[in-house]
């Protein structure tokens, strides 16, 4: 008798961990399934707009829903200017809290206070960023705008793009830190024992060793700028025409999404919307795969 | 080096003051924010503002009680969906780290991390809200719950591979079958470092705007239903603060207020819990 029970038992023990084990492994394949299908589903949704306009959607200047005429280069010129001025911003600043936090007080209170003021930065939402720029960026920038004799909208490039640049700082600052945290001392050391000044370590032993790890940094944020919704939709003033300077309003791919998706009646308009969302995420995924491929290289 | 020694110590010190005016000046606008937030906000809240419902244009007072209700259903289904999941996918990850699904599957949590939010906000109105024909609180959770996946993962794979191999070993030899083994040893063993990736992951997704605008829509009365279209804190602020109303303006400032200090809360708590609970074998 006993021997049957326990054969029950382990045949019961069996199940639960085959049960257990094949749990794991689908839950892992769901993750792969979910992400093709998120491909896949914005693949199959633009594919109408994809037929219909061919490569013109890439170039052509004019979007324009009453018409039903759709080309996105109005929207990937903002996306491409509001990102690169925002990376042009945020850098010296990134690197400056990298080389605060990584070398000059790695550790200690004062640093602990700015490192958590950094992620408390991190965390305040897009959309309160934008409220907030709409009534303390966009009058300074409608005064400086006034002063040049440009039409002062307030909102453009320029705004979207500074509240877009103290978005991605703190993201930046952090890996720009954990590279500066990784240059090996005796590297250090030896500088300094030839009589190195502390600048001098940082200008000719620091910066060339952690010069792929920066590039990552600022890669990974860009990555991040790029697909940045709604404090830019705020405040880039929500035009459709290219924008011919840091004045000019506009839109990003991210915002025009954000502004007419629940508007988008026609078919092809809404397939439209979603291709833009396709080339997003295509953009945003390589470069997110080239950031993260230096980084681990440069971990190990 | 032929530069005189004075000359560069007098460079070594300009650059040192260069690098702490940079991290003064990108810490001004942190204080700014939170300063203007905490202004604005603090003349708006009393308890009529967290109990009322929003009033039409023209009226004073108002409350903004169907998105404190509704954020909180839509990451409370979120988290509910995103957890399960995040922490199997986890516990894998620890377990099978030389596989080729692993190796795809790390890749595609790593891309999904990375994707806008407006792109999830698109796939979810795709796949859960045109197939219905109506937004639902439902939908926008499942979107959150697709951001928060990718910090609670990576929080429990990272946590549970820091548990020391002889705990694993000690159970299995006692005879303790492998499943139990991770569900009663190794997961309780890593616990602190699984609940800090969920906090982290709802801090994250808590103000999270774009994901919701096609989902869960809004709404402007208080909604405990996961089908219907629900209003959130995110959503108002955006509604509200792009409205050319300053009533309207008023309560967003107010909803600002009460999501920053959620926020600050559950970031406090990621604190406390790295400090206190600190898994140290």
């Amino acid at each position: 008798m006993a021997h049957v029970s326990s054969g029950t038992y382990l045949k019961k023990l069996h199940l639960k961990e085959f049960v257990f084990h094949k749990t794991l492994t689908l839950s892992a394949l769901l993750i792969i399934v979910l992400l093709l299908g998120i491909f896949l589903t914005l693949l199959v949704s633009s594919f109408p707009s994809i037929k219909a306009l061919g490569v013109k959607f890439i170039y052509n200047k004019v979007w324009d829903p009453v018409t039903d005429e759709y080309g996105a280069l109005p929207f990937m010129t903002g996306t491409l200017m509001t990102s690169a001025l925002a990376i042009v911003i945020s850098t010296p600043f990134a690197i400056g809290i990298g080389l605060f936090l990584g070398e000059y007080y790695p550790r200690g209170w004062i640093s602990g206070i700015i490192k958590n003021a950094i992620e408390l930065l991190a965390g305040i939402p897009s959309v309160i960023l934008g409220f907030w720029g709409m009534f303390t960026i966009v009058p300074i920038i409608r005064t400086i705008e006034m002063k040049l004799g440009v039409t002062p909208y307030g909102v453009g490039i320029l705004t979207a793009s500074i509240i877009l640049s103290i978005m991605i700082i703190p993201f930046s600052a952090s890996l720009i830190r954990l590279v500066i945290s990784m240059v090996p001392l005796h590297l250090k050391e030896a500088a300094y024992s030839l009589g190195a000044t502390r600048f001098e370590v940082i200008r000719y032993v620091i910066i060339p060793y952690v010069k792929s790890g920066l590039s990552a940094g600022i890669l990974l944020a860009l990555g991040r700028a790029l697909g940045e919704t709604m404090a830019v939709t705020m405040l880039i003033g929500n035009t459709q025409i290219i924008p011919k300077g840091l004045f000019s309003t506009g839109n990003t791919m991210a915002s025009v999404i954000a502004n007419e998706f629940t508007e988008a009646t026609g078919n092809l308009y809404f397939s439209a919307l979603i291709e833009i969302g396709l080339v997003l995420f295509v953009v945003t995924t390589i470069i997110n795969m080239i950031g993260v491929r230096i980084i681990k290289r440069f971990e190990s | 080096m032929r530069e005189g020694i004075r000359y560069r110590e007098f460079k070594n010190l300009a650059f040192r003051i260069l690098v702490i005016l940079v991290v003064t000046i990108s810490v001004a606008p942190l204080i700014a924010i939170l300063v203007y937030i905490f202004k604005q906000g603090i003349s708006v809240i009393n308890w009529g503002f967290l109990v009322h419902l929003p009033k039409p244009v023209g009226e004073t007072g108002g409350g903004i009680l169907n998105a404190v209700i509704g954020s909180f259903l839509i990451i409370a289904v979120a988290a509910l969906i995103a957890i399960p999941v995040g922490v199997t996918v986890g516990v894998y990850f620890s377990e099978q780290s030389k596989t080729g699904i692993f190796r795809t599957a790390h890749l595609a949590v790593d891309i999904l991390q990375g994707i806008p939010s407006i792109v999830i906000g698109i796939i979810i109105y795709v796949w859960f809200v045109k197939p219905f024909g109506k937004f639902s609180a439902l939908s926008g959770s499942i979107a959150l719950a697709l951001m928060m996946l990718p910090s609670i993962i990576k929080s429990t794979e990272e946590t549970l591979k820091l548990v020391p191999l002889s705990l694993k070993e000690a159970s299995l030899a006692l005879g303790v079958p492998y499943y139990k083994t991770i569900i009663s040893v190794i997961i309780p063993a890593g616990l602190s470092g699984i609940l800090n990736g969920i906090i982290l992951g709802i801090a994250r997704v808590s103000g999270e705007t774009a994901p919701l605008l096609f989902t869960a829509f809004g709404n402007p009365f208080v909604n405990f239903n996961i089908l219907k279209p629900t209003a959130s804190l995110p959503l108002i602020i955006f509604n509200y603060a792009t409205s050319p109303y300053d009533e309207w303006h008023k309560l967003a400032w107010g909803a600002s207020f009460i999501l920053v200090v959620v926020i600050l809360v559950l970031n406090i708590l990621t604190k406390i819990a790295e400090k206190k609970w600190k898994v140290q074998f």
